[in-house]
């Protein structure tokens, strides 16, 4: 299929609907409008599909629980101080086990914070995000190309595992154009679950609910998730290294960050450093024990978040005490260039001794 | 001989956990009356709220879908829009639809969603103990309005079904009470005609029903069923508020 210029967030819209999602419901909040307007342009138009721009981004998440329900594919989009408000409809969706794809273009925080694109969502995303003992799958792209693949793959992954998947990208993925390829066409008849609620036709009547007044049959619940989130982290962590072999000090990054950081590390190398990089694609669950492997041939790592530290914390985790850790963050919204990264990593590299 | 009275089909042959004197139990047979009548049944999604009646799937033999405090109207939005095919009813409290469901509510229905809201209104929040409600009557003794609630410090009994009236979206809403039986026939006639309405697809349509707590009043049954009358009916007048299900499409 022939190469296509889209802007990120539009790229998303149009692989949902190549996806086979079939409701989108949104509300406007900056950097994510564009995948709104798609959706309202090229979905909401299409046979048996509906979109709905909802009188809040609470309620756009329970219209994606009602029809998830129902058995279709459902996805909603917004940004950092518009997940907030989703939260409980996560953890409720969470509970009830039900497909849904929910897409973050996260800005600048805490509070309305800044539109401009900032990685402070990793926390709120890959630890549940609501109330309750629940995860959610965490999709980290990096390039428009990857929103479009990751959104197909979120669908599939919600659709198999029965877990929320969000896709945490930020503004400046969302809002930068770049060339990419489709490499699905949207089904004739998009998909429609078979547990779903659509009348007790020919089949006793059912019910989908989180509450219960027995502690223990909640208890099941929770197992039962936790099973799944121990399967999920056996067969479908994705991660890339970037010039790893022979690093003597690795840089771990993910979405956006990583990408400053490719460029900072392209330079680095250029100069004849041994620098490396280490790209989580899911966040949640995370690659630790790929990571953990890459601490076998390499002592020294750069942890760089555009905040103050998120992820690194599940760096030290998966090392386990192993390596020495650096930081460089930025928070607010403000966008590193790979030269600043580059006057980092060289830096460290030489207060290390690693020439 | 002919056969004239029976338990409803869509209703499961289960003990109600309800209060004695609850007005639940009443509503939720009346309700599967209904949908047997109109032969709905197997197209019918209820979602009931967080509350007393959050165990409704134990009664009603339906599909149903539990909804977070307040969101009904809009999970029931994604459920029709999802399957215009079902026929979608949400079964809320005056905390629900009145408090922290008000928005969901209204814009659910000035976007005209063809779905049906029956909505109980007993005054209090009734399962976390009887705490003041949106539709609290003035004076009313709650344990959070415990000097009696009133109207300069915690405002007045709000009117969701007038307010309901003025949008375009909605097709019908009319108020009634489940508190002797001429009431109840009055209940169950208003609940057909809302669910009527949206099976022929005319937009958004409520009932709201005026129902006794008699726990949580602090009166026996009787005694309930006399101040929904007496007290209750006149600062929420029963009666049709807004009809628009025999006018033709605009277009």
């Amino acid at each position: 299929m022939a190469k296509v210029l889209m802007t990120g967030n539009a790229a998303i819209g149009e692989a949902a609907i190549r996806a086979g999602c079939q409701s989108y419901f949104g509300y406007p909040i900056t950097p994510q409008n564009e995948l709104t307007e798609y959706m309202a342009a090229h979905l909401s138009r299409r046979p048996g599909c509906s979109f709905v721009q909802a009188e809040s981004e609470i309620a756009a998440i329970n219209m994606v629980y009602g029809a998830s329900v129902a058995g279709v594919r459902a996805m909603t989009s917004s940004s950092s101080p518009g997940i907030s408000l989703k939260q409980e409809g996560i953890s409720y969706l969470a509970a009830c086990q039900l497909p849904a794809v929910i897409v973050n273009m996260s800005r600048g925080g805490p509070g309305l914070g800044s539109i401009s694109a900032s990685q402070s969502d990793y926390f709120q995303s890959t630890r549940g995000g609501g109330h309750g003992d629940y995860r959610t799958i965490v999709l980290g792209p990096a390039s428009v190309q990857e929103l479009a693949d990751l959104t197909h793959h979120a669908f599939e992954l919600t659709d198999k595992y029965f877990i929320p998947v969000i896709i945490l990208g930020d503004g400046m993925l969302g809002q930068m154009m770049e060339p990419l390829e489709f490499k699905h066409e949207a089904p004739d008849v998009p998909p429609v679950r078979q547990d779903a609620l659509r009348g007790a036709k020919g089949r006793p009547s059912k019910f989908v609910r989180t509450f219960t007044s027995h502690p223990p049959d909640l208890e099941e619940v929770n197992w039962s998730l936790f099973r799944r989130y121990q399967l999920l982290q056996k067969q479908e962590v994705m991660w890339e290294n970037y010039m790893t072999e022979d690093a003597r000090l690795i840089v771990t990054a993910f979405g956006i960050a990583a990408r400053i950081a490719k460029g900072a590390i392209k330079q680095a190398r250029a100069m004849g450093l041994k620098i490396g990089m280490f790209r989580p694609i899911t966040l949640w669950p995370f690659p630790s024990e790929q990571l953990k492997e890459l601490a076998k041939t390499t002592k020294y790592f750069l942890d760089f978040e555009m905040n103050m530290g998120q992820m690194i914390e599940d760096v030290r985790l998966s090392l386990e005490g192993q390596g020495d850790i650096s930081f460089h963050g930025r928070p607010g919204g403000v966008i590193p260039t790979p030269s600043e990264v580059l006057r980092i990593i060289t830096r460290i590299y030489h207060q290390k001794g690693l020439n | 001989m002919e056969k004239i009275f029976s338990h409803p089909t869509s209703l499961k042959k289960a003990v109600f956990h309800y209060c004695p004197g609850c007005g639940h139990s009443i509503i939720h047979r009346i309700t599967c009356e209904v949908i047997d009548e109109l032969g709905i049944q197997d197209r019918a999604i209820g979602v009931p709220p967080p509350g007393c009646s959050v165990f409704a799937y134990y009664y009603f033999d339906v599909d149903m879908v539990e909804s977070a405090h307040g969101r009904g109207a809009a999970v029931a939005t994604g459920i029709k829009r999802a399957n215009p095919d079902s026929i979608v009813f949400t079964y809320q409290g005056d905390g629900d639809l009145a408090a922290i469901g008000t928005t969901e509510t209204l814009h659910a229905a000035n976007r005209g969603e063809n779905i049906t809201a029956i909505f109980i209104n007993n005054a209090v929040y009734g399962m976390t103990g009887g705490q003041m409600a949106p539709t609290t009557m003035l004076n009313m003794k709650t344990t959070t309005s415990p000097f009696g609630r009133d109207a300069r410090l915690e405002g007045h009994p709000i009117k969701m079904s007038e307010i309901l009236a003025q949008v375009q979206g909605t097709c019908y809403v009319e108020r009634v009470a489940v508190n002797s039986p001429a009431n109840i026939r009055k209940a169950k006639k208003a609940l057909k005609k809302a669910f009527q309405s949206q099976i022929d697809g005319k937009g958004y349509s409520l009932v709201e029903i005026l129902s006794p707590c008699p726990t949580n009043w602090k009166m026996n049954p009787v005694q309930s069923w006399q101040w929904v009358d007496d007290v209750m009916s006149k600062e929420f007048p029963l009666g049709l508020i807004k009809d628009t299900t025999d006018k033709k499409d605009a277009d």
